[in-house]
């Protein structure tokens, strides 16, 4: 689904401006990582394209539409259309994993179907499917709250694969993943997306990783896109200008050097402007 | 204490906690004062002498056989009358209950347009609830005698108007007070009302929803026997004839009855709970 932000504001209803003049343009099956100090407004962010929160002001369009003008059921299928990761799955803790899967695909099922499946589970073979994609498959039939919280965020990533929609939000979808499964995660993220050519809205805590697997990488910070860049053309400094108000280091989920897909030569380092769009 | 030292700070809450403390006992005198309560005169030794009296009548109980059989019998009546209506109550309560609830509410999202307005065409509905629970049970129970005449029908309508009304604003409040955010996922990928109410609601709250419901079951049960004095049916009719013959022995019999049928209904209240969970 391609993508379209102009001058985007959200203030929260306490007053708290979280957006302040976000732009952003993202075409169908481009995969983009967001990240920024906590407090930024990478979850409003996320929650704004999700259809979650209406923004204050700014354009915004979800496949050349304003979300926001449509009628109840349009918009509702549209929501159908997007899957949001939390980073802590909103999964009751006495519901089967099953049955959480099979929940990404209610708007789809329509009314009845999804009430059926509370009976019997509609598509067992389908939500096995994508929980294996997540080495969960022999938990199927487990109540939510016998998994650790790691197991229960790759729950919510198996839900929204099985949900497949043509909008991807996550939001800090491996919080909870030790390095190799967070690793794992965000691979098979990105599988997902290239198969199906399925926009990749991902905020990321993890340095290392956004700037690993993803072709886009977004800094924001105070509610605003600070560069919008390839990651061979994110720098150093242009991370320690982003967290400056964090800690001297940088935050990252390995132990190895900052490693971008190309090594970067110093005239390209030196050539690279703060926003490279 | 060292220079600069700052002295623990105070509690914040504490004039807050002082003036509801104040104010709830200037509230209770009043109350108290309007009512002419005076425990004294329940111990005055001519209301001692009285009780006495009426408790003495009591003994020996009335264990003949068809006095038993007849006991048994409006024993259940009692137990239909009160499952009935519960069965009609909760029948009520459910759709209502999610009729006038904000969690499920798909314009909440956003908000989007129309939100104002559908929330407060909820709020007649939440009105019908008031007014529904705030006329006693045994009120709708003089009004349906007249409707349907003497029975436990009229106890059934009475318990079904009266207890859909409690039934409805609790569930709802249980709804709104466990994590709604479960529901609110099902809505943002596209599912309706219900659909976020059986994957998003019911599995945080069904253990809530079922010992309340139960208990409200036993409430029945002590209604319909009040409700019986009024000639409403079940074991509240045959006390009421049995005090005004002045059968001490019966009455407690009765009584007995009466309390083995609320150790049931919490039996089954505390097995069901322990299933649940």
């Amino acid at each position: 689904m391609k993508l379209d932000v102009d001058a985007l504001h959200l203030t929260l209803p306490g007053g708290h401006r979280a957006l302040a003049g976000v732009s952003l343009a993202v075409a169908r099956g481009e995969r983009v990582a967001v990240i920024g100090p906590s407090g930024a407004g990478k979850t409003s962010l996320l929650r704004v394209l999700g259809l979650a929160l209406r923004p204050t002001a700014g354009a915004l369009a979800m496949a050349d539409v304003d979300p926001w003008v449509l009628p109840a059921r349009a918009l509702q299928q549209l929501r159908g259309r997007i899957g949001l990761i939390h980073q802590a799955p909103p999964l009751p803790p006495r519901q089967r994993l099953v049955t959480a899967v099979l929940a990404g695909r209610l708007g789809a099922f329509g009314l009845w179907r999804g009430l059926a499946s509370l009976a019997y589970p509609a598509d067992i073979a389908g939500a096995r499917a994508a929980l294996a994609r997540l080495d969960l498959a022999e938990r199927l039939f487990d109540r939510c709250d016998r998994l650790s919280g790691g197991q229960l965020q790759r729950v919510g990533v198996a839900r929204v694969l099985y949900q497949r929609p043509d909008l991807i939000l996550a939001d800090e979808p491996v919080s909870a993943l030790d390095p190799q499964l967070a690793d794992q995660t965000v691979g098979e993220l990105q599988r997902e997306a290239q198969a199906r050519s399925v926009t990749l809205v991902a905020s990321l805590h993890a340095v290392d990783l956004a700037l690993k697997w993803f072709p886009r990488i977004v800094g924001l910070r105070d509610g605003a896109v600070v560069f919008d860049c390839p990651p061979v053309r994110v720098s150093d400094a242009m991370l320690h200008e982003l967290y400056a108000t964090e800690s001297q280091t940088l935050p990252v989920q390995g132990s190895a050097p900052l490693a971008r897909p190309a090594p970067l030569s110093r005239t390209a380092r030196r050539g690279a402007q703060p926003l490279c769009r | 204490m060292p220079v600069g030292a700052a002295a623990a700070p105070r509690d914040p809450a504490l004039p807050a906690r002082v003036a509801l403390t104040v104010v709830a006992l200037l509230l209770l005198w009043p109350a108290l004062e309007l009512t002419e309560f005076d425990p004294r005169k329940l111990f005055a030794p001519d209301s001692l002498r009285t009780m006495g009296r009426f408790l003495g009548t009591f003994f020996p109980l009335a264990l003949e056989a068809d006095f038993l059989g007849l006991v048994l019998r409006s024993a259940l009546e009692t137990l239909a009358l009160a499952t009935a209506g519960m069965a009609l109550a909760v029948a009520l309560a459910v759709p209502l209950s999610l009729a006038v609830s904000d969690s499920l509410s798909i314009s909440r999202l956003g908000p989007s347009r129309g939100a104002r307005l559908r929330r407060a065409l909820r709020l007649p509905l939440r009105l019908l609830l008031v007014v529904m629970r705030s006329i006693p049970e045994i009120v709708w129970a003089l009004l349906f005698v007249r409707a349907v005449g003497l029975g436990p029908a009229a106890g059934i309508l009475a318990i079904a108007i009266n207890y859909a009304g409690m039934l409805g604003k609790v569930y709802f409040e249980i709804y709104e007070a466990g994590d709604t955010r479960p529901a609110r996922a099902v809505l943002e990928a596209g599912g309706g009302r219900l659909h976020a109410f059986a994957y998003g609601i019911l599995p945080v709250s069904l253990p809530e929803l079922v010992s309340y419901t139960v208990y409200r079951w036993e409430c029945a049960i002590r209604a319909s026997v009040v409700m019986g004095f009024v000639g409403a049916g079940g074991l509240g009719q045959q006390m009421e004839l049995s005090m005004r013959m002045l059968a001490g022995g019966e009455v407690a019999t009765m009584l007995i009855a009466f309390f083995a049928l609320v150790m049931l209904a919490d039996g089954i209240s505390a097995l069901l709970r322990k299933v649940l969970t």
